[in-house]
């Protein structure tokens, strides 16, 4: 076994720990805070397979600011979940169902790093063989996402756009209330 | 908030200079190594709410004011499909960088470095303006 299997194999069960414990824990900071470690985890793992873009995006956005904005919404909210009711079947029968169908699809799958799976001879390998002619950058990752997938990445920014629009319209100040409550006053 | 704790305030005082030019090293630094726009956009307003967290939402509301996060939110969308617009009027399609500038990769690299710019912009101005709007409710909250 190599050093790099052992590594994944720890990183996962501590994913796998971190995950059970998120679902027995019922005070909520504990569950933000777990969640944040779980994000951490999953960029480390990124990192051991040399994905470095999606663990750099994973730490900052999943173990960093999301936590943040979970930190505000339970001084919000409630720090304790709602009282637990009975076990109800039918949702883990369907978690389950869920599950086998997902280990099943992995079995198609070809092996992690196989050269000669699907995906590195379409479109990825004619990113590789043209990005440094077409685009230039030697980050190909950064040539793919603002140039090649220019239209995706502006959608993207549209949805985090919106995302913010949303969130002010929701529970940002109003100004008719201001003029309400300073006409009361 | 936190604003009692020394050793909080002068370790945040420490860093948080080192993180803001962190996010403009991943920035402008994102077609060499890894990052890019949102990676930066997301480090910058982590900066930002570090020192909201330490120093009080009232100190960081005056740096940067509603209408600047707003601005910051709007207008590197803006920025991006202006660009695009642009490349479509110089004769290309939209987004095709290419046609920013006679050389085909000098055009491309203005494209990328410009179109990264906005989208580190909009990431940075949502993040900052959904931090200061959780805020900005709870202080209603608490005022009712």
């Amino acid at each position: 076994m190599t050093i790099e299997n052992i590594i994944v194999i720890v990183l996962l069960s501590f994913m796998a720990v971190t995950a059970y414990l998120l679902i027995r824990i019922h005070n909520l900071f504990a569950v933000v805070m777990m969640s944040s470690i779980y994000s951490l985890l999953a960029a480390v793992l990124y990192v051991v397979m040399d994905a470095v873009d999606v663990a750099f995006t994973e730490a900052v956005v999943g173990a960093g600011i999301s936590t943040v904005l979970m930190l505000g919404t339970l001084a919000l909210t409630s720090r304790r979940d709602k009282e637990r009711k009975e076990l109800n079947p039918i949702p883990i029968l369907i978690v389950f169902m869920t599950g086998i169908l997902l280990v099943y699809g992995t079995l198609d799958m070809p092996p992690f790093g196989d050269p000669t799976a699907p995906i590195h001879h379409h479109v990825g390998r004619y990113y590789i063989d043209n990005s440094g002619e077409q685009v230039g950058p030697p980050n190909i990752v950064t040539s793919v996402l603002a140039s090649y997938r220019g239209y995706d990445t502006l959608g993207e920014v549209t949805v985090i756009f919106t995302a913010a629009v949303g969130v002010m319209a929701l529970i940002g100040r109003s100004r008719k209330r201001k003029k309400n409550k300073s006409r009361i006053n | 908030m936190l604003s009692k704790t020394s050793i909080l305030r002068v370790v945040s005082k420490l860093l948080i200079p080192p993180i803001m030019l962190f996010a403009l090293y991943v920035q402008f630094h994102g077609d060499f190594g890894p990052g890019g726009g949102f990676q930066a956009g997301v480090i910058f307003a982590s900066a930002f709410i570090l020192y909201a967290l330490i120093f009080g939402v009232d100190n960081a509301r005056k740096v940067a004011p509603a209408w600047l996060t707003r601005l910051m939110l709007a207008s590197g969308l803006l920025l991006f499909a202006i660009v695009g617009v642009i490349s479509m009027v110089l004769g290309g399609d939209y987004l095709d960088y290419s046609m920013l500038s006679k050389d085909t990769l000098a055009g491309q690299h203005l494209g990328v470095n410009i179109v990264e710019f906005g989208v580190g912009t909009t990431v940075a101005g949502a993040m900052i303006t959904i931090f200061l709007i959780f805020d900005g409710r709870l202080r209603e909250e608490k005022e009712d």
